[in-house]
C-alpha cells in the first residue's frame, strides 16, 4: 500500500487538479515529496527552498504529527501513512 | 461590556459578525475594515447590498447589526493598540499574510484569543489560538510567505458559500470562547488548538493537531489570556 500525499487546493494544478495523489513507500518524508516531483513536475519547487528545506509558510504533516516537529524531511514513513501538505492562506477579506 | 473585533469585513467577516450580533446581542463588536463595497463582493459579503456599492464596508455593516462600532482604518502596528484595548477576542477574516501573521503576535502580546479563518478557492481552514496555551499561527508557519509565491483570492477565487460556512464557524468559536460555562467545549464546537479543514468538494477535513514550537518567538512573549482575565 502506498502512501498518500493530500495536496491543497493552491497546488493543484500541479497535479492534474488532483486532491489526494498515491507515491511509492519511500521510507522519508523528503524521500516521498521526490518521487512526488518526480510524478508531477514543478511541485517540490513549491514546497522546498533553495537549500531543499521546507518552505517557512508550508507544513506537513505525517498523519495527524507536524514533521517540524518530529524529524523534518527526515521523518520516517511506512506504507498507509497519509502526508498532509498545508499550505499559508489568507484569503476572506477581499 | 464584552468586546470582540473583527478583522476584515468581507467574506469571512460578515458572516461571522452577523452569527455573533444575533447571537450575543449584549456584545460589542468592533468592524475593522478600510476598504470600500465593490459590486464584486455582494456575492458572499452578506451584510451589503447593491445601494452600499462605494461606501465603507465597516460603516455599512455596523449599520445592519446591533451594538457594533466601524473603524475604517487599516490594523498595523500603529492602530493595534487601540483596537486591541477592549478586545476579549479578536477575529482574523484577512486578506494578505502579513496582517496575519502582525494580528497573531499582536493578539498573543495582549493575551487576546485569535479566531483565525482562512479561505481560498474550494478550501477553508479555522483555528482557535490561546495565547500561551496552544500553538499560534508561527508555530505553524515560521513566517508569511513572499509576495506572489501563493495565490490570492483575486487570483484563486473563492467558493460565495464556503465564506459562510467558515465565517459562521469562525462566530460559533466565539460565542464559544465568551461562554463563561464553557458548555460548547462538550458539544463537538471547535476545539482550540487544533486546524480544522473543509474542501467544499469533499466535505470536513481531517482536523490537524497543532503543537506549540518551543521556539516561537511569538509564543515567548505571549501574555497569558487566562491572566489578563483575572
Amino acid at each position: 500500500m502506498p502512501v498518500t500525499v493530500k495536496i491543497p487546493a493552491p497546488l493543484r494544478p500541479l497535479t492534474a487538479n488532483q486532491g489526494e495523489v498515491a507515491v511509492e513507500n519511500a521510507g522519508t518524508v523528503g524521500a516521498a515529496l521526490e518521487e512526488l516531483s518526480r510524478k508531477y513536475p514543478g511541485i517540490k519547487d513549491k514546497l522546498l527552498d533553495d537549500k531543499g528545506a521546507l518552505r517557512r509558510y508550508v507544513n506537513l504533516f505525517k498523519n495527524d504529527e507536524d514533521v517540524r516537529h518530529a524529524q523534518g524531511l527526515a521523518t520516517g514513513v511506512k506504507e498507509g501513512d497519509r502526508l498532509t501538505i498545508v499550505p499559508a492562506i489568507a484569503g476572506g477579506w477581499s | 461590556m464584552t468586546t470582540a473585533v473583527i478583522l476584515g469585513m468581507g467574506g469571512l467577516g460578515c458572516p461571522a459578525a452577523l452569527a455573533i450580533s444575533e447571537e450575543r446581542p449584549d456584545l460589542r463588536l468592533v468592524l475593522v475594515d478600510p476598504d470600500r463595497v465593490d459590486r464584486s463582493n455582494l456575492a458572499r459579503q452578506i451584510l451589503f447590498r447593491d445601494e452600499d456599492v462605494g461606501r465603507p464596508k465597516a460603516e455599512v455593516a455596523a449599520r445592519r447589526l446591533r451594538n457594533a462600532e466601524p473603524r475604517v482604518q487599516r490594523f498595523d502596528e500603529q492602530s493595534a493598540p487601540e483596537l486591541l484595548r477592549d478586545a476579549e477576542v479578536l477575529l482574523d477574516g484577512t486578506d494578505d499574510f502579513a496582517t496575519r501573521f502582525l494580528a497573531n503576535d499582536q493578539a498573543l502580546a495582549r493575551g487576546v484569543p485569535l479566531i483565525h479563518g482562512a479561505v481560498l478557492g474550494w478550501t477553508g481552514q479555522l483555528a482557535i489560538i490561546l495565547p500561551g496555551r496552544t500553538a499560534c499561527l508561527r508555530c505553524l508557519f515560521e513566517g508569511p510567505p513572499p509576495p506572489g509565491s501563493m495565490p490570492t483570492c483575486a487570483e484563486a477565487g473563492v467558493l460565495a458559500p464556503l465564506c459562510g460556512l467558515i465565517g459562521a464557524t469562525m462566530g460559533l468559536a466565539t460565542v464559544q470562547m465568551l461562554d463563561e460555562k464553557k458548555l460548547f467545549f462538550f458539544w463537538g464546537a471547535p476545539e482550540p488548538g487544533v486546524l480544522y479543514r473543509w474542501d467544499a468538494r469533499r466535505g470536513c477535513e481531517r482536523p490537524l493537531p497543532l503543537k506549540r514550537d518551543p521556539a516561537c518567538a511569538a509564543c515567548a512573549g505571549a501574555a497569558s489570556y487566562r491572566e489578563r482575565r483575572s
